[in-house]
């Protein structure tokens, strides 16, 4: 039995430990580091599996911002696999970060890209825990750090730098909105800790209006990390200028952390009616800027930017609706189906095409796996039964129905429509377009050959029995927190 | 049982996908489902009625949801339907160029999301089977199409897609509905509750729009039909049979299966909107099929319109009526499919659907001309064919309602006006048949081969099979009638 903290120190220790290997490798191939770096993780995933059940009455000193529910257990896993999923398509990466880094060792720069997602793990994991705005706010801010320095990672592209300094600037603005938040809020009730919040909110007469302040800010600076309107304006760029598998990291690992910090600071501040009315409009205009941007995209990673923007607005739905769970399945098919599209798009980027639509035209014919793998990405992010993101939508739909919200259901419905168009037109290129004349098939590494069929059952899987996911979320100790969000 | 005829039509596209021999895996696949799903029509025994050949799999306890496979009738005789269509779709299908593996898992992949729906009894499953069907249905007409496939395949998905997610919208109310502890999404828990009245009148109407909404686009009802004919015309024939013939009657299968016996109060309160829309695809769309110039495009139209009819018998919701429109969505299923195959055969051979550049073609293709002949009769309604007993069926069914209401009821009206399409299909079919086959032949034309030997084997059962039903109802009404013991509270005002 291991206690819950020491998974964090596992990782971090094991990041530290190859961070050095890689400053004393010299030239031998840095994909061994990431191979490590996969192993060490996956060592760590199932130790999760083995730890000491939470005591329940101890809140205070370290446990005071730091909680093992199973909410948090379950989200460390994700970050968990994310992050393995995430250093399996940078080793395919590795040609591209190549030519990216200007230096004399063909190494150099390599040790530090495998290195890095291990760091941004341990912040995802720590915020999973966090239950203090301090903590959050130290978490968030080694997720944000590490994510500065992989975004803008291939510096010989323009583009990448472009998107590095976007992300940056508009990172560390948001950063400031949320300190000022948690200062006004402070400033209310004197405390930093969410279920002391809670308990001042429930039992003391305070002032509203400045509290409401502090949350707006707050909200505003996860809004950001979320990618919700009006908030999104940095996605598009960043997701198409960074390296393909940060891309991937940022649309899933810092997205999924949002919702778990969204989830736990909205906690105490769903008795007030302005908090929920406000989500119910940041959600609509997130769905409907994401899906109807999306609809003239010609670049597939630029595609993903606004789908990733869309499906922000489809969790909010699950968030207004204070279900957890259906947040928490949404999450899951969200991260198998997206990781899946990227993996592919790196392969393919890779041998030679750009990450335009077009360059995928023919695929079917070329790469009749690789084919197979994105239509079901694309047809799992559109909504078609038996893949997980069709349970997603039907959880978050009949959340949204239980809450009598019309509205939402109705823009849900007309923006699922026109996510059957543009997600649908990348099957067009692949299977109804022919290939150009030159074109050869795409060579795929059997790690990834493997993560992808991986990945593809358990679209599968999960869209036909959902339980495993339900029953994380649902054991007895877990009730309690779930049910604040029911 | 129904485990093999859902599974059957799967594996088999597996199997291909996997490298086994196409053409031939395929037509044993159909001809194995077809055979079991006829073999089930015999096995199933009205004098018990209700579901039989029920399995279950349990899937998530927290939402009561189950694999749940169970047949009555109905689903029985939309099973043989699908299958026999499925049978002879792989048989009409020409030599493939490009992708031929691809091709035939598509079309064994449209089918069984129809023949999962039909023989599910979880409302999950039923609606998430028809899905299946929608992803085949965009490449077979992206990829194989002919004309303008790109916007058409669009269109049919964008469609389609939408108005499942409405039918989901209203299947999730549905859900809803029912008093916690007896919420599932096993068909027979809900009509029992329904039944116990557990379903208030408001939220009846609601759902009850909804699903009509939902089920009336995949049905190509009066304003929502426009994805219908541009589909058919573009699709390849064998697709067009598959899903004019049978996925189109998903949504007549869900209205009679959920919507009317769960709901009778919001099918009474949505009763005249229906039947304003059922005349709009009768005689507007009818008139719209008379303009067409296109025998694919006429079809297309043609089927949208006959639709109409089953409407009609649902509108009415009395027992003959009900037996009536299921007989008629196994009728129509065959008429339509036959028609498809011959015009299919007819574009390969000549290239053009364009009726006034066709002509004399009955002098080098008798045999085709006799079944298009034979076709044609059948969507008519001729005495004889299984059209005609569903159509009369439908018509006392609906002239029935309100016999002993002083004056006209408004269905009364609506099938006096009903009639005239009769008229009105009988002018385009005719007229279809003697621009293509009668007439003077054009040079270009003098050389076309008939249809070959292998091709009138699926001819010859797709009019065996109305015949039968035409000259003896019974065997379809012998299964149907424990579905429809009794007429449903809805038309009477």
């Amino acid at each position: 039995m291991i206690p819950a903290p020491f998974l964090e120190i596992a990782v971090l220790t094991w990041g530290l430990i190859l961070l050095m290997v890689d400053a004393f490798a010299g030239k031998t191939d840095r994909r061994g580091v990431a191979i490590a770096g996969i192993l060490g993780l996956l060592v760590v995933l199932a130790a999760s599996f083995f730890l000491t059940p939470p005591t329940p009455a101890a809140a205070s000193g370290f446990w005071s911002f730091y909680t093992a529910d199973p909410l948090a257990i379950f989200f460390k896993r994700f970050a968990l696999v994310t992050t393995i999923l995430v250093l399996v398509m940078a080793i395919d990466y590795a040609p591209a970060i190549r030519m990216g880094v200007p230096a004399a060792n063909p190494h150099a720069g390599l040790g530090e890209f495998f290195t890095l997602p291990i760091f941004t793990c341990v912040g995802l994991m720590w915020m999973a825990s966090a239950i203090d705005f301090v903590m959050i706010f130290v978490s968030l801010e080694l997720v944000t750090m590490s994510f500065y320095v992989l975004v803008s990672f291939t510096r010989r592209n323009p583009a990448t730098l472009e998107a590095g300094v976007k992300y940056l600037i508009l990172s560390a603005l948001s950063t400031g909105f949320l300190v000022y938040g948690i200062t006004w809020i402070f400033g209310v009730t004197g405390e930093t800790n969410l279920t002391q919040i809670g308990t001042v909110l429930a039992t003391q007469e305070i002032d509203k209006i400045p509290l409401l302040f502090g949350i707006a800010l707050v909200l505003v600076a996860l809004g950001f990390k979320i990618a919700a309107v009006p908030f999104q304006i940095w996605v598009p760029d960043v997701y198409q200028g960074a390296p393909t598998p940060v891309t991937a990291f940022l649309s899933v690992g810092s997205k999924a952390a949002g919702f778990v910090v969204l989830l736990r600071v909205l906690t105490p501040f769903l008795m007030l009616p302005q908090v929920g009315r406000l989500l119910v409009g940041v959600a609509a205009l997130t769905l409907i800027y994401g899906n109807f941007a999306a609809l003239p995209q010609s670049n597939l990673k630029r595609l993903l930017a606004y789908s990733s923007i869309a499906h922000a607005g489809y969790l909010l739905i699950g968030v207004v609706t204070f279900s957890g769970a259906a947040v928490a399945y949404y999450l899951v098919a969200y991260l198998l189906m997206t990781l899946l599209c990227f993996a592919v798009l790196v392969v393919v980027g890779n041998s030679g095409g750009s990450d335009q639509i077009e360059d995928f035209a023919g695929l079917a014919k070329r790469s009749p796996f690789l084919a197979f793998a994105m239509l079901i990405g694309m047809i799992s992010l559109a909504g078609v039964p038996f893949t997980a993101g069709f349970l997603g939508k039907f959880f978050i739909f009949d959340a949204a129905i239980r809450q009598h919200q019309t509205m939402l259901v109705v823009i849900g419905v007309i923006t699922v429509g026109c996510g059957f168009y543009y997600y649908l037109k990348v099957v067009r290129a692949m299977y109804w377009l022919t290939p150009p004349a030159d074109s050869q098939p795409v060579p795929l590494s059997a790690l990834s050959r493997l993560t992808m069929t991986l990945l593809i059952a358990a679209i599968f899987v999960l869209g036909v029995y959902p339980q495993p996911i339900l029953n994380a979320l649902d054991q007895p100790a877990a009730r309690a927190t779930i049910s604040m969000f029911r | 049982m129904l485990l093999f005829i859902v599974f059957a039509p799967l594996v088999t596209a597996l199997l291909i996908l996997l490298g086994a021999p196409a053409r031939l895996t395929a037509l044993l696949g159909a001809a194995a489902t077809a055979v079991a799903a006829l073999a089930g029509l015999f096995l199933y025994d009205a004098a018990r009625g209700g579901f039989q050949f029920v399995s279950s799999f349990p899937i998530s306890e927290s939402w009561r949801l189950q694999f749940l496979l169970g047949a009555d009738g109905l689903s029985l005789l939309m099973l043989f339907l699908a299958a026999l269509v499925l049978l002879c779709a792989v048989w009409f299908t020409p030599p493939i160029e490009k992708s031929e593996r691809l091709f035939y898992a598509c079309l064994l992949f449209l089918a069984s999301g129809a023949i999962g729906a039909f023989a599910s009894l979880d409302l999950f499953f039923f609606y998430a089977f028809h899905e299946l069907a929608l992803i085949p249905t965009f490449l077979l007409i992206g990829i194989w199409g002919s004309g303008n496939r790109f916007a058409a395949a669009w269109k049919v998905t964008i469609y389609l897609g939408i108005g499942s997610f409405v039918l989901l919208l209203g299947l999730i109310l549905l859900y809803r509905s029912v008093p916690p502890e007896l919420r599932s999404f096993d068909l027979r828990a809900l009509q029992a509750a329904a039944a116990g009245g557990g379903i208030t009148l408001r939220a009846q109407s609601q759902i009850f729009f909804l699903l009509l909404i939902g089920f009336g686009v995949l049905i190509s009802l009066f304003p929502f039909h426009t994805w219908a004919p541009e589909a058919y015309a573009s699709a390849p024939a064998p697709a067009a049979m598959l899903h004019a013939g049978v996925l189109k009657k998903f949504g007549l299968y869900g209205l009679l299966r959920v919507a009317l016996p769960l709901l009778p109060d919001g099918a009474h309160h949505w009763n005249t909107l229906l039947i304003v829309l059922l005349l709009g695809n009768i005689i507007y769309v009818g008139l719209v099929t008379l303009a067409q110039k296109r025998l694919d495009w006429m079809l297309g139209y043609s089927s949208v319109m006959h639709m109409g009819y089953i409407f009609l018998g649902i509108a009415s919701a009395n027992v003959i009526g009900l037996n009536g429109a299921a007989v008629l969505m196994f009728a129509h299923g065959i008429s339509i499919a036959l028609l498809f195959a011959l015009a299919g055969e007819i574009r390969r051979r000549t290239g053009t659907l364009v009726l006034s550049d066709l002509g004399g073609l009955g002098k080098v293709m008798p045999f085709a001309g006799f079944a298009f002949g034979v076709a044609t009769f059948a969507a008519i309604g001729l005495p004889g064919f299984a059209n005609f007993a569903a159509e009369v069926m439908v018509f006392f069914g609906a002239f029935r309602v309100g016999a002993d209401w002083q004056g006209f009821h408004l269905l009364q009206t609506a099938t006096l006006l009903a009639l005239w399409g009769v008229v009105i299909s009988a002018v385009y079919m005719l007229r279809a048949y003697r621009s293509i086959f009668m007439g003077e032949i054009n040079d270009r034309w003098k050389n076309l081969p008939d249809l070959s030997r292998t091709l009138r084997l699926p001819i010859i059962l797709l009019v065996a099979a109305t015949l039968v039903v035409g000259f003896f109802p019974n065997t379809t009404l012998r299964v149907l009638r424990p579905t429809f013991p009794a007429p449903v509270a809805a038309a009477h005002p």
